[in-house]
C-alpha cells in the first residue's frame, strides 16, 4: 500500500506526480497543508455514515422530523450539525413497502459527503453507473436485495445540483427501540438504496 | 461534523467498516487539493466536477485495459482544472515530477522529521511527511 518507501525508483509515477503538484500548489501560497491536513482527517476519521444513520433514525422516531427531512433534506439534516460540501442540496426519498428509491451518479460519483462520507468503490464502479439505470433489479439483485416484482423502482441520478439520500424502511419488529438504538442498524448501503435495513 | 467514532457498528466511519477511503496516500492528498482549492476559491466545485466528468468519460469512451481508478482520473481532472486556471500548468507538473524523480537512491522520506510513520496501515493517515518540505537539489 505505501507508496513512498523504497526509494524514487520504486515510488508509483501518479504518486510523485501527487506529490509535485502539491508542493508548487503549496509554494504559490494556494494550499495551506494544515488547513489541507484537516480536511482529510475530517473525511477520514469524522465525517461518515455514520451521520446519515443518525438522520434516519430521528426520522424514523420523529414524525415531525421526517416531514421536514422529505420536505427539505439539506436544512432538516443541517439542525443535526451535518452541514459542507457535497451537502448543499440534498433531497430525501422515502423508501417502503411498495416503491423503492436508488441513487447513482452516472456521470462521476457525486455523492452526499456530509451524511455518508465519501463514496465506496462499487458506487464509483464503472458497471455500477452505467447498468443500474438500465436494469435497476438485477443490479440490486446482484447486489443481495431481492425485490418483489410490483415492487415500484425509482433511480435517481445525481447531478451538481442535487444529492440523494434514502429515507430506507424501518424494519419490522424495531418498535420498542429507541433512536440510539436504531442508530447502528442503518447502513451507508440502505442509504444509497441497494439494500435495506435489516432487524437486529 | 465531530460526531464521536462508532467503531464496531455498521454505521462506523468509512475507514472502519471493511473499506479503506483511500486506498493509498497519494489519493488523500488529491483528494484533500481538490477540497482545499474549491474551499480556497482557487476553482469552483463545478469547474471541478465538469472536468472529472470530461476524465471519466473519456477514459470510458477509451475503454483502456487498465483497470478503472477514480483517483488517477480525479488527479488528472485536477490538473485540468489548474491548467485551466493558469494555476499550475502539465509541464510545471512533469518537471517537478522528475526533480523528485531524481532524488538519491535510498532518500528516505521520512528521515529528519522525528516521528515514526506507520506505513503498515497503508490507508493514507500518516503521510504527513508526503509535503511538509521540500527537496533542495
Amino acid at each position: 500500500m505505501t507508496t513512498t518507501d523504497g526509494g524514487p525508483g520504486e515510488a508509483p509515477p501518479v504518486a510523485l506526480r501527487t506529490e509535485a503538484l502539491e508542493q508548487l500548489l503549496t509554494e504559490r501560497g494556494l494550499i495551506d497543508p494544515k488547513v489541507m491536513n484537516e480536511i482529510i482527517t475530517t473525511y477520514e476519521t469524522n465525517v461518515g455514515p455514520l451521520n446519515g444513520a443518525k438522520v434516519v433514525a430521528r426520522a424514523w422516531t420523529d414524525p415531525e422530523y421526517r416531514r421536514r427531512l422529505l420536505q427539505d433534506g439539506t436544512a432538516a439534516i443541517a439542525e443535526l450539525g451535518f452541514s459542507g460540501p457535497q451537502g448543499e442540496h440534498i433531497v430525501v426519498v422515502e423508501n417502503s413497502a411498495t416503491t423503492h428509491h436508488v441513487v447513482v451518479c452516472t456521470l462521476c460519483s457525486c455523492y452526499p459527503w456530509p451524511v455518508l462520507g465519501l463514496p465506496p468503490s462499487w458506487y464509483k464502479d464503472p458497471a455500477y453507473r452505467a447498468r443500474v439505470v438500465k436494469e435497476p433489479r438485477t443490479v440490486l439483485s446482484e447486489m443481495g436485495l431481492e425485490l418483489d416484482d410490483d415492487v415500484r423502482i425509482t433511480v435517481h441520478d445525481s447531478t451538481s445540483e442535487v444529492r440523494w439520500l434514502v429515507l430506507p424502511e424501518r424494519p419490522a419488529g424495531t418498535e420498542h427501540l429507541s433512536e440510539e438504538q436504531l442508530v447502528p442498524l442503518v447502513t451507508r448501503e440502505a442509504m444509497v438504496g441497494v439494500a435495506k435495513v435489516a432487524a437486529p | 461534523m465531530t460526531a464521536p467514532l462508532d467503531i464496531e457498528g455498521p454505521a462506523a466511519p468509512p475507514r472502519f467498516n471493511g473499506e479503506l477511503v483511500f486506498a493509498e496516500p497519494w489519493e488523500s492528498r488529491a483528494f484533500g487539493m481538490a477540497v482545499s482549492l474549491s474551499e480556497a476559491g482557487v476553482f469552483t466545485w463545478p469547474e471541478f466536477q465538469a472536468a472529472l466528468i470530461a476524465r471519466i468519460a473519456a477514459w470510458e469512451a477509451a475503454a483502456p485495459d487498465e483497470p478503472y481508478h477514480y483517483y488517477r482520473l480525479w488527479l488528472a481532472a485536477l490538473e485540468d482544472t489548474l491548467a485551466g486556471r493558469c494555476a499550475v500548468t502539465a509541464d510545471e507538473v512533469t518537471a517537478r515530477t522528475l526533480a523528485l524523480a531524481q532524488r538519491p537512491p535510498g532518500h528516505d522520506h521520512r528521515a529528519g522529521h522525528g516521528h515514526d510513520h506507520d506505513h503498515g496501515h497503508g490507508h493514507g493517515h500518516d503521510h504527513d511527511h508526503d509535503h511538509e518540505h521540500h527537496h533542495a537539489h
